[in-house]
């Protein structure tokens, strides 16, 4: 072999491992961190709700709250966005004009080109107060169904786990359009000409071949959704009101702070390695809980991808 | 024996029968609902991008917008620009660039003319793509633990620069991973037959195939790190100067202005913080459209010729 190949193909295997590492040292160094604080830590990590990480000699924090917080959030969004992502990819592979297709498709991506701190000022100041009315009459006529009761952040309907569920919803069904959208690109022609030889109508062909086909398809990608939707910052801290001693009390209309919302609006706090790694130790949770979405994802994915 | 019967209708029904109108009826329902579900997206876009051009478009026009900073103006007074922010905005993410393309670069090279098949090459599509899933506040995190704790280097723009690194890199890979492999075998086989070693038929015949390409997936991963607020917060301090120095001091940049108003300044409409807030926000939202738009017009500069 040349020198030059030689070269030139370690460099490249080099950045490939390179990468592969990559993933083991963020794992690592968080771990590291977050070890002299979690020896500190004088309540529970896993199930204390309290989080006090000022004094680094006196420390006592748990992530339930944020854990909750953090699915209660997700869910919502989830719930709003898989059914329309879905819609969305039937629309832009089996109903929209083949020509006004792509332009379609690009539309959808754009809204994953808006930076999220955007999203979040839009939901706080604009889409909040448009549906407060909403949110009110729904507080006000379901409250005795737990998760529609009156929250902890009441008498404000404004920064809460719905609105923030809202925004977020928006910001997955690109990410869950797309995915979904190239997998039922690829349903077998035979499969649908053989459904509409047989008379079907198109929702029949669609349920009857696309539907089947993209199925785990659509649910990988919905799962890439909840990766992201777990891991989303700054539009949640902006969104999501901070309620006073009170915590998760699975209501909808909670406030309250997600793992990442709660790193992003504490970071005056990491002024000490110790009160520090109390985040870390928090980001080490989200780092596992979205490594291990995306993880069964890109499985699910790549099964059905066959490649 | 045969018996005769007249029949008044066919034993058999006919072949071809009317739709029951339960079917169409189920048809047109899922007609309107998957054509409703795209007019939902297109809603909250059109809605956010209304939301920012007409909030933003107060201050966007004056000269001064442009070429100063806020280092003179008083938090709540007219006046002063964001050139501070716009400054940080283009220099991180330019250094991020510097970095995360050769690296992506690399990688995706390897995976396609070096590791095609291999096992590693799998393992590394597969990191890939759970970088591609790790929240932006715990790439923020691991460049915390690794550059400020353990090598106690200060906050700075270097530092965010690097956790941008992590964000821009798997999206770089994919891109430019899907780019080199259109280029087809015959380019490469036809310049091995004239004695041209690998890595210079990689350098001189491939990468300039897919060059065009390439450089549309790096301007688009370019203009989604330019939005990220999270890494921002954690790695460095806000100032209301204009800063050249990535390794020192403060520097602003457009997400962490509009943090920076929101916490800091009221945000009723018309007030200053609300007019700064929403101007910093069209103009981020400009710089990434001219990013796109620049990304366009050099793929089709650099285009192979086509005879």
């Amino acid at each position: 072999m040349r020198p030059g190949d030689r070269i030139f193909k370690n460099l490249t295997t080099g950045a490939g491992v390179f990468v592969v590492a990559l993933i083991g040292l963020i794992g690592l160094f968080l771990l590291v961190q977050a070890i002299p604080a979690l020896k500190a830590d004088k309540a529970s990590f896993l199930f204390s709700r309290t989080w006090s990480t000022n004094d680094p000699t006196n420390m006592s924090f748990g992530i339930l709250d944020l854990l909750q917080v953090t699915i209660a959030t997700s869910l919502v969004a989830l719930i709003i966005a898989m059914p329309v992502s879905l819609g969305i990819a039937l629309f832009l592979t089996q109903y929209a004009p083949k020509r006004l297709a792509r332009a379609f498709a690009y539309i959808i991506d754009l809204l994953a080109a808006v930076p999220s701190i955007i999203f979040g000022l839009w939901g706080i100041l604009v889409l909040a107060p448009a549906i407060e009315p909403f949110s009110k009459w729904i507080n006000e006529t379901f409250s005795w169904i737990p998760i529609f009761a009156p929250g902890n952040v009441a008498p404000s309907l404004r920064g809460t786990i719905f609105t923030a569920g809202v925004v977020l919803a928006v910001m997955l069904l690109p990410i869950i359009t797309s995915l979904t959208r190239e997998v039922f690109e690829r349903t077998p022609t035979q499969h649908i000409e053989g459904a509409l030889a047989l008379g079907a109508t198109r929702w029949e062909v669609i349920r009857t071949t696309v539907l089947p086909f993209g199925k785990a398809g659509y649910i990988g990608a919905s799962m890439l959704g909840l990766g992201r939707a777990l891991g989303e910052t700054i539009a949640l801290a902006v969104i999501l009101l901070i309620p006073v001693g009170r915590f998760f009390d699975w209501s909808v209309f909670d406030g309250g702070a997600t793992f990442a919302s709660k790193i992003a609006a504490n970071y005056s706090e990491f002024n000490n390695p110790t009160s520090a790694g109390a985040y870390i130790a928090a980001g080490l949770v989200l780092f596992l809980l979205t490594f291990l979405v995306n993880f069964a994802a890109r499985a699910i994915i790549a099964e059905k991808k066959g490649d | 024996m045969t018996t005769s019967t007249s029949l008044s209708a066919p034993i058999t029904t006919p072949a071809f029968q009317q739709v029951s109108l339960a079917r169409k009826a189920k048809n047109g329902v899922a007609t309107v609902l998957i054509w409703l579900s795209f007019l939902i997206a297109v809603v909250p876009l059109v809605w956010v991008l209304y939301t920012v051009v007409v909030n933003g478009i107060k201050r966007i026009p004056y000269s001064n917008w442009w070429t100063e900073d806020l280092g003179s103006v008083l938090s709540d007074e007219v006046g002063g620009g964001v050139l501070n922010a716009i400054v940080g905005t283009l220099l991180q993410s330019f250094v991020c660039a510097l970095i995360a393309v050769p690296l992506g670069l690399l990688v995706a090279i390897y995976l396609v003319e070096y590791g095609r098949g291999t096992r590693l090459a799998k393992v590394t599509t597969f990191m890939v793509d759970i970088l591609s899933g790790v929240p932006s506040i715990v790439a923020a995190l691991f460049i915390y633990a690794l550059w400020i704790t353990t090598f106690g280097l200060p906050r700075s723009a270097f530092a965010v620069s690097l956790a941008l690194v992590l964000l821009m890199v798997p999206v770089v890979v994919r891109s430019s991973e899907e780019m080199l492999r259109i280029v087809p075998d015959d380019l490469r086989e036809a310049s091995y037959a004239l004695g041209v070693p690998k890595w210079k038929t990689i350098v001189k015949i491939v990468l300039p195939t897919a060059l065009s390409g390439i450089i549309g997936g790096v301007m688009m991963a370019l203009a989604r790190v330019m939005g990220e607020t999270a890494p921002l917060l954690v790695l460095v301090g806000y100032s209301a100067f204009v800063n050249f120095d990535i390794f020192k001091g403060e520097m602003a940049s457009l997400p962490l202005l509009m943090n920076n108003e929101r916490v800091t300044n009221t945000m009723s409409p018309g007030s200053v913080g609300f007019d700064r807030i929403w101007g910093a926000a069209l103009t981020l939202v400009i710089i990434i459209a001219l990013i796109n738009l620049l990304a366009t017009v050099i793929s089709r500069l650099v285009a192979p010729k086509k005879k």
